[in-house]
């Protein structure tokens, strides 16, 4: 069973109907107990790292969720700001992340940008994955994905990089520490590439 | 590499979708759940829903419906139409709606900008410049109300000081190109590229993929936004949603210069 957090953010339903699709079984977990009952857990989440921080906090998951992650090592996938979460910092808040990888979320450097569109990173783009095992089986070929923030995750150990992606220069758009993934961009909502990686993620 | 969008706009109105024409003469074209789940398989870039109705009667957004959108849609989605307060934002987008999108509110009070992008972040909140020209002169005026209100903002004027207020994309609709099918108005779009670095999409006028090229290919990494394009095919305007493949898009963007 896959549990799909709910803390009052990020598209459940649509991780819901993928998985349903594929038939794999996975809920939407509204208590600690659907938390700490589950095989492996997706964190979703848009918007502000603040807002969701503080999200996270009132909706009383946080303790289960560290429970599994941390001290079970259950297997957990982040997606956008619940990955940049996992993180110690962010530039965009004042609170601190969950620091499930050591590193810190930056804001994309608009000064050194060339183009004419520059924030937020917006629309589809390519991943490159370091290698197509994991995460990525069967996503090494020309693979993209939607990508909608502002906002990116470096990691203190650049061993922890799973995939990266160009926008001005490459940056981490996937990391992995053990049990701990994230990924910058939306896989719910990027077609036949996203349901592979959610796939993926249910089997690896 | 970044590609530019091809984004489907859907109108709501009396609970079904409907294409207008210059914001007026709106057509029934089908059921917006269907609507979604044919753009789930053409594989769309993202989709636009605007409820044109919720503005101009003054009332809630329609979130059973929304969410029930949301939860189809395998795409990103923007919702528009009567959004007013940082409450209404946050639900929306706590329903699974990547973007909302502000106008008339935005114009009336342009720091619930501000204050929403602090909540859910600047990359979620879109404002939507609905223009047409207007006054002797013929200028560019951002209207709002389904075109009926001026708002005596120009543009250029008006989508820098959404970009101060931290929008994280600006929409520009031109209401005389609306339902046309003749071509965006690139002058319009000209202006307002010029005048910020958010990312930008542009509707109204797109009547073949020609149109969406010359858009790209003029501008570069940008939204290109349609309702005509993507519901009516040949010139009897017979309803039928489509969409290039993926294999057509990839081959559009290929022979463009600009990328």
């Amino acid at each position: 069973m896959i549990a799909i957090v709910h803390y009052g953010l990020g598209n459940l339903q649509a991780f819901a109907n993928i998985y349903k699709r594929l038939n794999i079984p996975a809920e939407i977990a509204e208590t600690p107990e659907e938390i700490l009952g589950a095989d492996r857990i997706i964190l979703p989440g848009v918007g502000a790292f603040d807002w969701a921080m503080k999200r996270l906090d009132a909706s009383g998951l946080r303790p289960a969720l560290e429970e599994a992650v941390v001290a079970q090592g259950r297997p957990v996938l982040g997606i956008c700001v619940g990955m940049q979460m996992m993180a110690q910092r962010s530039d965009e808040g004042k609170l601190p992340g969950l620091g499930w990888i050591a590193g810190e979320v930056r804001r994309f450097n608009e000064a050194a940008f060339t183009q004419k569109t520059r924030l937020p990173h917006m629309g589809w783009n390519d991943v490159a994955p370091f290698d197509g095992k994991g995460l990525f089986q069967e996503l090494t070929d020309n693979a993209r994905f939607y990508f909608l923030h502002s906002y990116y995750f470096v990691p203190r150990n650049p061993e922890h990089v799973l995939a990266t992606t160009d926008y001005n220069g490459r940056y981490a758009s996937a990391v992995r520490s053990g049990n701990v993934l994230g990924v910058q961009f939306h896989p719910e909502k990027s077609h036949a590439w996203g349901i592979q990686l959610l796939k993926n993620f249910a089997e690896f | 590499m970044l590609r530019p969008r091809l984004i489907p706009c859907l109108l709501m109105h009396n609970g079904g979708l409907v294409k207008t024409v210059q914001f007026a003469k709106p057509k029934y074209v089908g059921d917006p759940i269907n609507a979604v789940r044919i753009f789930n398989e053409k594989e769309v870039d993202e989709l636009i829903v605007m409820d044109i109705d919720a503005t101009v009667q003054d009332r809630e957004p329609d979130y059973l419906r929304i969410r029930n959108l949301a939860a189809e849609c395998r795409m990103p989605l923007c919702y528009g139409g009567g959004v007013k307060t940082v409450e209404q934002v946050e639900r929306i987008i706590s329903l699974g709606v990547e973007k909302v999108a502000l106008s008339a509110a935005a114009v009336a009070d342009p720091g619930l900008v501000a204050r929403a992008a602090e909540v859910v972040g600047s990359q979620s909140i879109v404002t939507v410049l609905d223009v047409k020209k207007s006054g002797w002169r013929g200028k560019y005026e951002v209207h709002t109300h389904n075109g009926e209100r001026k708002s005596g903002h120009g543009p250029v004027e008006f989508a820098r000081q959404m970009e101060g207020q931290g929008a994280g994309e600006i929409v520009v609709n031109a209401i005389d190109r609306d339902g046309m099918m003749k071509g965006y108005d690139l002058e319009l779009v000209r202006e307002v590229r010029e005048a910020v670095s958010l990312p930008l999409t542009v509707l109204g006028g797109a009547g073949s993929l020609q149109d969406i090229a010359t858009l790209i290919n003029t501008f570069g990494i940008i939204g290109a936004a349609a309702g005509s394009l993507f519901v009516f095919k040949g010139v009897y305007r017979a309803v039928l949603i489509n969409y290039p493949s993926r294999e057509e898009k990839d081959t559009l963007l290929a022979s463009l210069q600009h990328l």
